[in-house]
């Protein structure tokens, strides 16, 4: 229908010292829920030491779903992360191997690679204007067949390298490093969408591209950058996951696609792009990572999770996620 | 002949849009065998009414009686069974199905459950007949139909429907000349075969040819109802805009620079049949004009210019020179100096959901940051300095621009192209479906813009702007220039005569 | 005949599909050892007819142009379900055979019901309700098995080969195209639906059932998903609640789906592309084994394959002459 979308939402960038939307509320609400129903359960849940833990955990997800965010925001999505996130955590490992010069670019090199898978999709969006979610479906499977290709098949025997530990499991001053990782992270996000010509023109693409083409912006030059830019962050949070594990891992990918997609969303950015500020994305993170915590904590079974986990966004979504416009 | 009960009748119709009183306890009566114009300004409440009337909105209060018989229509689906059907502005036609699909689409003929292809094709065929669109292939898709055609199948759609009243929004903008002439003939045989004919139109001659009655309304009420040529138009204008009609227009000093080199000069442009060899000039201080009928290649031109078309052919100038345009990147840098208005400010001007101050800021973004960086005080300098100058109603900057007027974020539209300070602007209907107070403030505003020293080109639908605003009109037909009117030339009688492209004696009519 | 050009216009996508599975498996089967024989096409039907399922159910969603990312779920939780069912006498498995494919229509009726009620985004959607059938899939298959009992006549019947030379799984497939595509396609509802998915408003507009045809879609793909699941279990005999397996299925449905022309924008394309989409997808992977390549090129082979073949779309780019008709 053409009537004027007089109630369309005003949120648009991420003022929120000034407004606190109504997502990102919810979300925290539902954090601090969480948190109440797990001491009910163990008064450890609200302890710093376990707060501290689940920051930690989430510093990953958190950092994969920032690049997620990014493309969410164009109205795109990236269905290539589990493989970036692969590819980022297999070439900083196999970059360790050659020595010390090797150790001192094992991060960059993670992170260039997924930069570079990054970039492929970001061409195909923006200039070919592939749909993403099939380019990105198609270099996600590319990449995955060279790491099979490459490692055999097997778990990669390379491990990684000190500076990935320490990135990933050490602590300054009893913060865990992976915290602070995130905060960086997330502080260059907030500057560049809310400080930025990039970021304007983020928002700009994804709630009408054509007007932001008009404007003058370069749009595909916008689109692919944030592309590129996912596709490094992915890498780097699969450096990090190295890192923490000591090695990378076949499919160790495959368990972020969904929770980043569902972080974002959770915390109100709009899957049709255009809307939406880093804090709901953090919001977002913090109750997935929770989620899946109490969930381990209360031993409840595989099977278990994944149904109040699935059950949980459908009722969040409920909740907010309803768009007011269609396709 | 008045018949006791009339056909279709609607009393006490009220409709709020957020802030907006679009229908204000309206009421309107339709007889069988006649065709009842609709006039009034976009925004008077006309298009909020035929789609209360043909169950795409639901009204706040009022209500309806069909044969005398109280009806409230839940979906477009209850009033076409009730025998309402609309054949609407923005095309209802499912772009990826074939013709005959679209002709039957509500009720296809089935066969055991299954759809009966022959008996639709018969059906679509029938029906094109009628319609006048004989030459079209039911099994064409309507996305491979240029826009023309497309109309002729959303009447036969219509027709297919067998309605007893039958609204037509602005069926005929898309039509050309001989392309109407063939829909007036069907709307006229419906007329005698007794159904009601709702006729909503800006085109005076369209209207004095074809209604029986007019119903004028303004404000979201209904201002006076009379038989067709019972008013001058003059009459009719006051009534829509309820004032007197020259004020509306600011006084054309003449502050074109005629001795200076033109800013903009286009040589023989061409583009995919659309473009047939336009060349023109415009000097700083000048409003140049576009008429024409809608769709002769005046929205192409503008595009362009702006460097949107690719493979256009000839050239063009900007101070003397020869330049390469290739998109808005390129027009906007201050060397060329370019702006444009574009003309659907939804989907080509502004992101209705972010704020203002965003919107504002979008195309000005190189003025108010550095290395990439936003000065958030240059750009709230910047952003208050326009919401002064066009004197922008709203909230507040933070304000979403989808919560403002039409007037308002036209303005918006225009402000924020106004911020890059360009010397070239090129204006696509900007008035177009906004409030007569707004439009008033925006020729003031070209005139002020022009008498700085840009040069304007201004494309509007609206001949009486063309005529109040412009130093000089070019009228376009079939993507070419037919004729160039200059000064006190520039009359509604050489613009819709030139316009049509044929001779004066049919234009008058 | 005039009629006749638009009618193979309609069809074009099914045909570049079609094409390319040609070549595809005539390169396959030329090289293979053992060449064209029964078993060899027995084979690849019954790798082929597992994802030709999937996508069948992917492309009903898809046409509304929406996507379901739970068709892998669905397939997965029909699995593990049916290796339960699928017990003791003739009329026993048929009533299983009933339970698995319930369970398929209420999964598609619950995505249907949440996309149309909750107005939510079908991609965000279909994530959760995959986890949720993900889950019971788990629940009632921790591990890899199947019921002591499990009767295997049913699922030899149908993987195996009719007369000794078709094999029964691609006349199911068949089958399955005339008793569900077809009338689909020539139903009102069917028409509905790839009204909404070419443009909802206009489909409103006229009049067109825009939510019965999406629950409709819904349903009919969570039916398909569970097919294919059921499928699963004939060549298995057990159920595995695999979450690897369930996104392959997922995601390889799409890619089936696209090759198969149905666009993801919504409103064209066939099912019966699709699933010719999903049989070269099958054959290309199957080509390495044939030139004796590593099978750890497999993946990568298909990866570009993929790549290439979306990238084909993109040949429409130079034809635009307004730039603004790139944006819509």
């Amino acid at each position: 229908m053409t009537t004027d979308k007089l109630d369309a939402p005003a949120t648009s960038r991420t003022n929120w010292t000034s407004r606190i939307d109504l997502p990102v509320a919810t979300a925290f609400g539902c954090i601090i829920l969480l948190l109440l129903v797990g001491s009910l359960y163990s008064p450890n849940f609200l302890s710093p030491e376990y707060l501290l833990q689940q920051l930690k955990v989430g510093a990953f997800l958190g950092v994969i779903a920032t690049g997620m965010m990014l493309v969410i925001l164009l109205g795109q999505i990236d269905l290539s992360v589990p493989w970036a996130v692969t590819l980022g955590a297999m070439m900083a490992s196999a970059a360790t191997a050659y020595g010390p010069m090797g150790e001192v670019f094992a991060i960059p090199f993670g992170v260039l690679c997924g930069v570079l898978m990054g970039l492929v999709n970001g061409i195909g969006v923006a200039y070919l204007r592939i749909p993403s979610m099939i380019i990105t479906l198609a270099v996600n499977a590319v990449a995955q067949g060279l790491m099979v290709a490459y490692t055999g098949g097997f778990a990669p025997q390379d491990s990684a390298s000190p500076a990935m530990r320490y990135l990933a499991a050490g602590t300054i001053l009893g913060v865990p490093n992976a915290v602070i990782v995130w905060a960086i992270t997330g502080a260059v996000a907030v500057f560049l969408l809310g400080r930025t010509t990039f970021g304007r023109a983020i928002y700009g693409i994804g709630n009408k591209e054509a007007a932001a083409y008009l404007s003058g912006v370069p749009t595909q030059r916008v689109v692919m950058i944030a592309f590129a830019l996912c596709g490094g962050l992915a890498a780097f949070g699969g450096v990090l996951l190295a890192g923490y594990a000591g090695k990378a891992a076949q499919s160790m990918g495959d368990a972020y696609l969904l929770p980043a997609i569902a972080a974002v969303v959770l915390g109100g950015t709009s899957i049709l792009g255009g809307r939406g500020n880093y804090l709901g994305t953090v919001a977002g993170v913090i109750l997935i990572t929770l989620l899946q915590s109490i969930l381990s904590v209360m031993q409840i079974a595989e099977f278990g999770r994944q149904i109040i986990y699935g059950a949980v966004i459908i009722v969040m979504l409920l909740l907010y996620g309803r768009e007011r416009t269609g396709r | 002949m008045v018949d006791a009960v009339p056909l279709f009748r609607m009393e006490g119709m009220s409709k709020r849009y957020g802030g907006v009183q679009a229908l204000d306890k309206a009421d309107l009566i339709v007889r069988s065998g006649k065709v009842h114009a609709i006039l009034g300004e976009n925004g008077a409440g006309k298009s909020t009414l035929i789609k209360i009337m043909s169950g795409v909105v639901a009204p706040d209060e009022g209500r309806m009686l069909l044969d005398g018989q109280e009806v409230s229509f839940a979906s477009p689906a209850a009033a076409n069974v009730a025998g309402i059907v609309c054949i609407f502005q923005e095309l209802s036609l499912i772009p990826d199905l074939s013709v005959a699909d679209n002709i039957v689409i509500s009720n296809p003929p089935t066969w055991l459950g299954m759809i009966d292809r022959k008996a639709q094709h018969a059906i679509a065929m029938e029906a094109l007949q009628r319609a006048g669109g004989a030459d079209i292939h039911p099994m064409e898709l309507v996305k491979n139909l240029p826009l023309s055609r497309r109309q002729i199948v959303e009447i036969a759609k219509a027709l297919a429907r067998k309605p007893r009243v039958l609204i037509l929004d602005e069926a005929t903008s898309a039509l050309t000349a001989a392309d109407v002439e063939t829909v007036f003939g069907v709307l006229k045989r419906l007329r005698s075969e007794g159904i009601a004919l709702l006729y909503i139109s800006h085109r005076m001659h369209e209207i004095a040819e074809l209604a029986d009655d007019c119903t004028v309304f303004r404000n979201g009420r209904r201002i006076a109802t009379y038989p067709a040529g019972s008013k001058t138009g003059d009459e009719v204008v006051e009534l829509m805009i309820g004032r007197e009609y020259s004020s509306v227009f600011p006084p054309k000093l003449d502050t074109v620079h005629r001795s200076a080199t033109p800013v903009l000069e286009a040589r023989d442009l061409h583009w995919m049949q659309r473009l047939n060899g336009i060349s023109l000039t415009a000097r700083a201080g000048e409003v140049v004009g576009l008429g024409g009928l809608d769709g002769q290649g005046q929205r192409e031109l503008l595009l362009a210019l702006f460097g949107v078309l690719r493979g256009v052919s000839g050239a063009v100038l900007v101070d003397g020179v020869q330049r390469v345009i290739n998109g808005p990147r390129t027009a906007k840098a201050p060397d060329i100096g370019m702006a444009l208005i574009p003309e659907d400010r939804k989907t080509e001007g502004l992101m209705l959901p972010m704020s203002v101050r965003d919107n504002l800021s979008f195309a000005a973004m190189s003025q108010i940051s550095r290395g990439g960086i936003i000065d958030r005080r240059a750009e709230s300098a910047a952003i208050d300095r326009m919401i002064k100058l066009l004197a922008i109603k709203m909230a507040s900057p933070a304000a979403a621009v989808g919560s403002l007027s039409g007037g308002n974020q036209q303005k918006v539209v225009i402000a924020k192209w106004l911020m890059v300070g360009p010397r070239i602007i090129l204006l696509n209907d900007p008035t177009r479906g906004i409030d007569v107070g707004t439009k008033q403030e925006i020729y003031a505003l070209l005139r002020k813009l022009a008498a700085e020293g840009a040069a304007i080109i201004l494309y509007s639908t609206d001949y009486d702007e063309l005529i109040g605003c412009c130093d000089r009109v070019l009228v376009l037909y079939d993507g070419a220039i037919k004729r160039e009117l200059v000064g006190p030339d520039i009359t509604e009688h050489a613009l819709i005569a030139s316009a049509l492209n044929i001779d004066h004696k049919e234009a008058v009519a | 005949m005039n009629g006749l050009r638009y009618s193979l216009a309609e069809q074009r996508g099914m045909f570049l599909a079609l094409a390319i599975f040609i070549i595809m498996f005539a390169f396959y089967v030329a090289n293979h050892p053992a060449g064209f024989t029964p078993n060899v096409v027995q084979t690849a039907a019954n790798k082929g007819v597992l994802l030709a399922l999937v996508a069948m159910a992917q492309t009903f969603v898809v046409l509304t142009a929406g996507i379901d990312l739970s068709v892998g779920m669905i397939f997965i939780l029909a699995n593990c379900l049916a290796s339960y069912l699928l017990v003791g006498t003739p009329p026993m498995v048929a009533l299983g055979v009933g339970g698995v494919l319930l369970t398929g229509l209420a999964c598609g009726a619950l995505n249907g019901l949440l996309v149309i009620y909750g107005r939510l985004q079908p991609i965000v959607i279909t994530i959760a309700t995959g986890a949720v059938f993900f889950g019971i899939a788990l629940w009632i298959r921790p591990y890899p098995g199947s019921a002591d009992d499990f009767s295997s006549d049913l699922a030899d019947a149908l993987t195996g080969k009719v007369l000794g030379v078709f094999p029964a799984s691609l006349l199911f497939l068949i089958l399955l195209v005339l008793v569900i595509w077809i009338p689909f396609r020539r139903s009102v509802i069917g028409r509905a639906v790839y009204a909404v998915g070419s443009s909802e408003p206009a489909a409103y507009m006229s009049g067109v059932p825009v939510m019965r045809a999406k629950f409709t879609a819904y349903v009919l793909s969570g039916l398909l998903a569970a097919m294919g699941g059921l499928y699963m279990t004939f060549f298995t005999y057990s159920g595995e609640a695999s979450l690897a397996n369930g996104n392959t299925y997922t995601l390889s449905s799409i890619a089936a789906v696209v090759l198969g022309g149905v666009s993801l924008f919504g409103g064209r394309g066939s099912a019966i592309g699709a699933i010719f989409g999903a049989l070269a997808f099958r054959a290309i992977g199957d080509l390495l084994f044939v030139f004796d390549f590593d099978p750890l090129w497999q993946p990568l082979f298909q990866g570009v394959v993929l790549l290439l073949a979306v990238s084909l779309g993109a040949a429409r780019l130079f034809q635009v002459r307004n730039r603004l008709d790139l944006f819509t």
